[in-house]
């Protein structure tokens, strides 16, 4: 037994470790990748983890899903919108079920301090049928890994366990305990479960409803679910909002609570609640998922259920202990003094010297000439270039579909349709959608800014830089005469636009690479 | 007991090391403690604050709550008012003065420093100052830890303890340069606060400060400097017209 200073994120990557892993599968994602780093970092010397990073969180979840076919334990882990990606393979592997445990850790991002949405995660643990783990706090992050892959194990379906960003990026000690050895590599050759053609895929989706009472049953018998009846008003729980809850109650408070950790929800102690108080409160980080299903369509008779839909919690953002405070109806606490909105913002902002700004400029002069020109662009540091100053591109939606986007609008007959994209980006989701508007010869250009790392994560190995990157776009059939490579600096500002002027012109798909490394992954000696 | 810092300034300058030391020194001496930090997008150049919470008993949010705060922490004056709201009614204010000027709108600094002076209970510090004068600019950070060290629950030996862990990887020069950045932050912090308190104006404070030489900084020679100097002032020019550094055991020579 040890303590260790963790982040949460590092606590599951620590609790994987021990909980005997022999993969680690992710793509950086705010607020999960120091999961992933963890591990990287941790297991390094033994080299008896693989942990490498893959070029998209579908690659992710079906390398994990292999290994655990292969008999052996395998976290995946993600941010919520990169679950979006791995869907489809998340969702089916449900189906299939598991040999090796199988742990899926997706951070979501309520408030957006890092993402385009704070979709729940939890829905998707409903939709698949499967479990959903919910850590309170650091301790629990490496605790609830060691029982999700017991879980996974016992019951043969992959196993969720949701953060959130204020317990991904929130550090205090962590108590550990013993190692857990790897498995024994023993692949699972039961053909009919893993061959999801229609005649075994009907017997094997029956299967998975099959188990729901039994996950049902654990998740009533769960300590992680705890019931405490006391007063006629009622208090329900999910995840971390209980410490936002007991931060303001005194310990002989009056409520009943029902503090929920482990999903599916346990309905027999929610009716345990019910049938004891007269009004209730739902505090969840998130969507009002269990808000929404305890109130149901037409609401509970005589009881008043509160939330984010009756606006007693605001209906999106970060839960915080102030919103709940005030939800609990108590003064606020006396401060200093009142917040004054006078203050001059410090937005993010692209580091000095960077390349992405020399390619934003460039690709702004080259534009000039068209009367209000908009540019597609995708996830990554130069989404930042939709701010002054530079107000160079003007969409920013999902990995990748800069390109796809552009190529709808030149179908359209937008002219011209610019699409910008990192290189990581581009080996995430940006592909195939080139190789299509290559093959249907759509008028697009797009500019691929490679700076040869994952910047915006902390500069992270890219799958596609330099001349793999080069192939890679020659591979989709582009014409050797529109594929340009550009060095983004001061210096060349001139030329760089005048190629990006030509191929503005030439009516056809083109690729221009702005080829030019991360100034931050070179400080850091991450390239 | 139980204190909660909030620790701001912006990406890049060094307010997880600070954290470290904080956390780590609130490890060894066996308090509970929890501490949330910013990732991603925001620490490009943005303002960034990280919430400290150590207690002897269990600590519940990751986030303080408005009112809760004992300390802000500031590796920079502008954000040092950022979350000033959050301060319970006696809270204080520990700032740099020292501006990072990233963004077109920046406050002119004299009417940054006002409003800072404007604050009942703060200590205010040049760290560019200090940590140039114990050999990096980088070590303003840990200017910052100790200035707030006296108000912090930990023996200084503890503080230091992890000030050396934080940067043994970088060798034995780093470390001392940024130990002495500490006591130069501390002292310094002391000194204005004992002005502060013998009826200095915060202003005044600062400007003496700047004067002296920071090697012989001495919390406990505010006093004397106070009666120095006046309370309208009129002594402080003398010593800003000195043509080099003034040792701090010098008050009588002003006087």
């Amino acid at each position: 037994m040890n303590r260790e200073i963790l982040l949460g994120d590092e606590a599951i990557g620590l609790g994987a470790i021990h909980a005997g892993i022999s993969g680690v599968y992710g793509y950086p994602g705010t607020p999960s990748t120091e999961i992933f780093e963890f591990i990287e970092q941790r297991t390094k010397k033994a080299g008896d983890v693989h942990a490498f990073w893959s070029t998209n969180e579908k690659v992710a979840y079906e390398e994990a899903l292999g290994m655990s076919w292969a008999g052996k334990r395998a976290l995946v882990c993600m941010k919520h919108v990169g679950l979006n990606v791995a869907a489809d393979a998340f969702m089916n592997s449900a189906v299939t079920g598991t040999n090796g445990g199988l742990v899926l850790a997706v951070a979501d991002d309520p408030g957006m301090h890092s993402s385009q949405n704070e979709q729940d995660s939890r829905y998707f643990a409903q939709f698949a049928l499967i479990p959903c783990l919910e850590p309170r706090n650091q301790q629990e992050c490496y605790d609830l890994i060691f029982e999700a892959f017991e879980l996974s194990e016992k019951i043969e379906v992959p196993v969720m366990v949701r953060l959130v960003t204020r317990i991904a990026h929130s550090r205090t000690a962590v108590t550990t305990r013993s190692p857990h050895p790897q498995n024994e590599l023993k692949p699972d050759k039961q053909i009919r479960k893993w061959t999801l053609i229609p005649v075994n895929a009907r017997v094997q989706y029956k299967g998975l409803t099959d188990k729901q009472p039994e996950l049902l049953r654990l998740a009533e018998e769960s300590p992680h679910n705890s019931l405490e009846l006391r007063g006629k008003s009622g208090i329900i729980v999910c995840g971390l909002a209980g410490n936002y809850l007991f931060e303001n109650l005194e310990p002989d408070h009056n409520y009943s609570t029902l503090s929920i950790a482990q999903y599916p929800l346990p309905a027999g102690k929610v009716r345990s609640l019910v049938e004891h108080v007269d009004e209730l409160l739902i505090l969840e980080d998130g969507y009002p998922l269990v808000e929404n299903t305890v109130r149901g369509l037409f609401g509970l008779e005589g009881i008043r259920v509160r939330g984010r839909m009756t606006g007693e919690i605001p209906r999106t953002g970060e839960l915080n202990p102030d919103i709940v405070r005030e939800a609990l109806q108590l003064a606020p606490l006396p401060t200093a003094c009142e917040l004054t909105g006078d203050l001059s913002n410090r937005p993010p902002a692209l580091c000095q010297g960077c390349p992405h700004t020399d390619s934003f400029k460039a690709l702004n002069d080259a534009l000039n000439t068209y009367d209000d020109p908009q540019v597609f662009s995708d996830i990554g540091c130069y989404a930042l270039a939709a701010l002054p100053p530079l107000e160079a591109v003007h969409s920013c939606v999902a990995m990748g579909a800069s390109i796809g986007m552009a190529a709808g609008a030149a179908h359209a007959g937008y002219s011209p349709a610019v699409a910008a994209i990192g290189d990581s980006t581009f080996s995430h989701g940006g592909i195939t959608p080139l190789m299509s508007a290559v093959q249907q010869n759509v008028n697009l250009n797009v500019l691929v800014v490679d700076n040869s790392t994952v910047g915006m994560t902390g500069t992270q190995r890219s799958m596609s830089t330099g001349t793999t990157l080069d192939q890679i776009i020659l591979g989709t059939g582009i014409s050797e005469d529109h594929f340009r490579i550009i060095e983004p600096i001061p210096r060349n500002h001139a030329q760089n636009v005048e190629v990006l002027r030509e191929e503005l012109a030439f009516d056809g798909p083109s690729v221009v690479i702005a080829r030019r490394a991360c100034i931050e992954a070179l400080k850091r000696k991450a390239i | 007991m139980e204190k909660n810092i909030i620790v701001a300034g912006v990406g890049g300058q060094g307010i997880l090391s600070i954290a470290f030391v904080i956390d780590n020194a609130a490890m060894d001496a066996g308090f509970h403690f929890k501490q949330a930090e910013v990732h991603g997008m925001a620490q490009r150049g943005g303002a960034v604050q990280s919430n400290i919470r150590y207690s002897d008993s269990e600590i519940w949010s990751d986030i303080i709550p408005a009112g809760k705060v004992d300390m802000v922490l500031s590796v920079e004056p502008l954000e040092a008012l950022r979350y000033r709201h959050y301060l319970r009614p006696e809270g204080w204010v520990v700032s740099s003065t020292t501006p990072f000027v990233n963004i077109p709108n920046y406050p002119e600094t004299e009417s940054l420093l006002d409003d800072l002076s404007a604050i009942k209970n703060i200590v205010m510090v040049d760290t560019a100052h200090f940590a140039r004068a114990a050999g990096s600019r980088r070590a303003q950070n840990m200017v910052m830890v100790g200035a707030a060290s006296p108000m912090l629950s930990f023996e200084e030996d503890r503080l230091l303890n992890f000030v050396e862990k934080l940067f043994a990887r970088k060798g034995e020069k780093i470390v001392a340069v940024n130990q002495r950045a500490f006591r130069f932050g501390r002292a310094a912090g002391l000194f204005f606060h004992g002005l502060s308190d013998a009826g200095v104006t915060k202003r005044d404070a600062l400007r003496l400060v700047g004067k002296l030489d920071p090697e012989t900084i001495d919390g406990n020679l505010s006093s004397a400097w106070a009666k120095a100097i006046g309370d309208d002032g009129s002594g402080l020019a003398a010593v800003l017209a000195a043509d080099k550094a003034v040792a701090c055991d010098q008050a009588a020579a002003f006087t």
